[in-house]
């Protein structure tokens, strides 16, 4: 293929997919008088009103607290509970052990918008109705089938030989799984964490539905009512949609590797 | 060396281990989705179940407006997400995949770009889409203003002939950094030697494309359709923020989660929770059905290939 013109394609898509991110970036960065006058330009002064807006006063910064917590304590339960999970599938050889695995992974194919009308009213039973707990719960149980499948495939590729050697001296399962096989199953927890991390963070269909009580909102649902009462007011609305977004680019430049590969597993086929 | 499963747990320490994330996705996952399948065949008032119906629920989809002309309006809306998406991933995605495999330099860098979009939250894509369009200040009028195409400014989203083609051409730009990504390591796993030997033989670059690399990418493009497809008929995020729950304008970008949420939470309908079952299982039955029939088609349409 000929060199510049591919060279061309490449930064013309290159173009298509970020300038459009970039001029949420900087026009949050303008007034909205600067907007209208001038819909191309670039930041002259650049102020920061409209992120002292958005975070002050259209409590974007009881979202984000929310979105944080949510999401962090989201990933770490179902990370806990799938690597505990992962290593009793991985290392059983019992017929039960198979069965329940796969009723895991057939969560995979999950129908959400079946599942949310009874989950609503469970959450409405057990007290947690619009809470940031219920919905910790939901996010958690949700991340199974995806964390355990990618755990257990990983802890079966790992030699056993370690796990027989702490056995010999004497070390119990608990033991082994803590002091052995933790430290291995680094690269696989950082995947699980990442893409659950992602998911969670962007979602807006549960929050949407099971939160009702505005200071336990999370990002994305906040972002709706946010759009609706700030409609006029464009550099605090890019403002906002940057906030929602910089924990994820902060996710990336930290983890590129393992989204690439992530994404890409078991496509190579 | 000894590969025998030797570090074998006994089965009780083993359900111990197991416990914690069992007891979580019973109760979270598996008693909603039993439960809700019950829900479709029953009418309800309110959130009081009241009598077994059996299939009326769905009869009522079926045959009683609004849902007999919203759920084909939404359902065809669907099928074109899917269609965009299809034809962008699989022109646009797939000639810049091939193009970055052929090129050193920048192809971490180009990837980690391309894939920026669909990293994003959709419902900020949708938000900030719907910004960029605006009639009053959107950077996309002003740009076709300034390069002299002022007739084909248009308020974007207020306009039911482009809003759908706008929702349409949104969550394309978003999805495709995905099969992008993926053709790109199908590429890198291929042998380099076949397309060697095909050079060697005169094949022109043309010609390899067409008869080597890509019957030999068809798993990889059958793999990513099914899951195009899947994201494509649960579309919600990008349809809400450009449109609202409503699918404004006059319902031009209705789609299908979108009449389920309506139905279930906005419609006020005393049977609100037995018909929207029904269109969740709808939903479900056409996503599963519809990926299984193209799973097996397309294995042997790639068997006829190979």
């Amino acid at each position: 293929m000929r060199r510049a013109a591919v060279s061309t394609l490449l930064w013309a898509y290159a173009a298509v997919a970020l300038l459009p991110l970039l001029i949420m970036v900087w026009n949050s960065f303008r007034t909205d008088q600067e907007l209208v006058v001038e819909p191309l330009g670039l930041p002259h002064s650049p102020s920061l009103d409209a992120y002292r807006e958005a975070w002050v006063e259209a409590s974007f910064s009881t979202y984000f607290l929310n979105s944080v917590l949510v999401t962090t304590l989201s990933v770490l339960l179902s990370t806990a509970v799938s690597l505990l999970a992962a290593y009793a599938l991985a290392r059983s050889r019992s017929r039960l052990m198979a069965v329940i695995e796969q009723v895991f992974v057939s969560g995979l194919m999950m129908p959400v918008f079946l599942m949310i009308v009874p989950i609503f009213y469970l959450l409405d039973t057990i007290g947690l109705a619009s809470t940031r707990t219920g919905l910790i719960l939901v996010y958690s149980a949700v991340s199974i089938p995806f964390s355990v499948f990618v755990l257990a495939t990983f802890l079966r590729q790992l030699p056993v030989d370690l796990e027989d050697a702490a056995r010999i001296d004497g070390a119990g399962p608990l033991r082994t799984f803590w002091s052995v096989l933790l430290p291995l199953v680094r690269p696989a927890v950082a995947t699980v964490v990442v893409f659950r991390f992602v998911p969670i963070w962007n979602d807006f269909f549960y929050p949407l539905i099971l939160v009702r009580d505005r200071a336990r909102y999370t990002l994305p649902v906040g972002l709706t009512t946010f759009f609706g009462e700030y409609q006029t007011s464009w550099s605090t609305l890019f403002a906002g949609l940057v906030i929602a977004t910089l924990p994820l680019v902060v996710l990336f430049l930290v983890a590129t590797r393992q989204i690439v590969a992530g994404l890409t597993a078991g496509m190579g086929r | 060396m000894n590969r025998r499963r030797t570090a074998a747990l006994p089965t009780p320490v083993a359900l111990l281990f197991l416990l914690p994330a069992a007891a979580l996705f019973a109760v979270f996952v598996l008693y909603p989705m039993a439960t809700a399948l019950t829900y479709s065949l029953f009418s309800w008032r309110g959130t009081a179940q009241d009598a077994f119906v059996g299939p009326a629920n769905f009869v009522a989809l079926f045959t009683t407006e609004p849902y007999a002309t919203q759920l084909p309006r939404a359902f065809g809306h669907n099928a074109l997400l899917f269609a965009g998406a299809m034809v962008v991933q699989n022109s646009v995605g797939l000639l810049l995949a091939y193009a970055l495999h052929h090129r050193g330099r920048l192809r971490r860098l180009f990837q980690v770009l391309y894939t920026m979009p669909y990293l994003v939250s959709p419902l900020v894509v949708g938000y900030l889409w719907s910004l960029l369009l605006s009639p009053l200040f959107g950077p996309v009028n002003a740009a076709l203003r300034a390069v002299g195409l002022d007739a084909v400014a248009r308020p974007w989203l207020g306009d039911p002939d482009t809003a759908l083609w706008v929702v349409v051409l949104v969550t394309a730009w978003q999805w495709v950094g995905f099969p992008l990504l993926v053709y790109g390591a199908a590429l890198g796993a291929l042998d380099p030697a076949i397309e060697e030997a095909a050079m060697l033989d005169g094949a022109s670059s043309r010609q390899r494309f067409w008869h080597v690399t890509l019957p030999l990418l068809m798993p990889v493009i059958g793999t990513v359709s099914v899951l195009t497809f899947i994201f494509s008929m649960e579309a919600f995020p990008i349809p809400y923020a450009l449109g609202g729950s409503s699918g404004s304008p006059a319902g031009a970008t209705d789609v299908m989660s979108l009449l389920f949420y309506r139905t279930a939470f906005h419609s006020g309908a005393s049977n609100a929770i037995g018909i929207s079952s029904a269109v969740a299982i709808v939903l479900f039955v056409v996503i599963v059905g519809i990926s299984v029939l193209f799973t097996q088609w397309f294995r042997r349409v790639e068997r006829r290939l190979t």
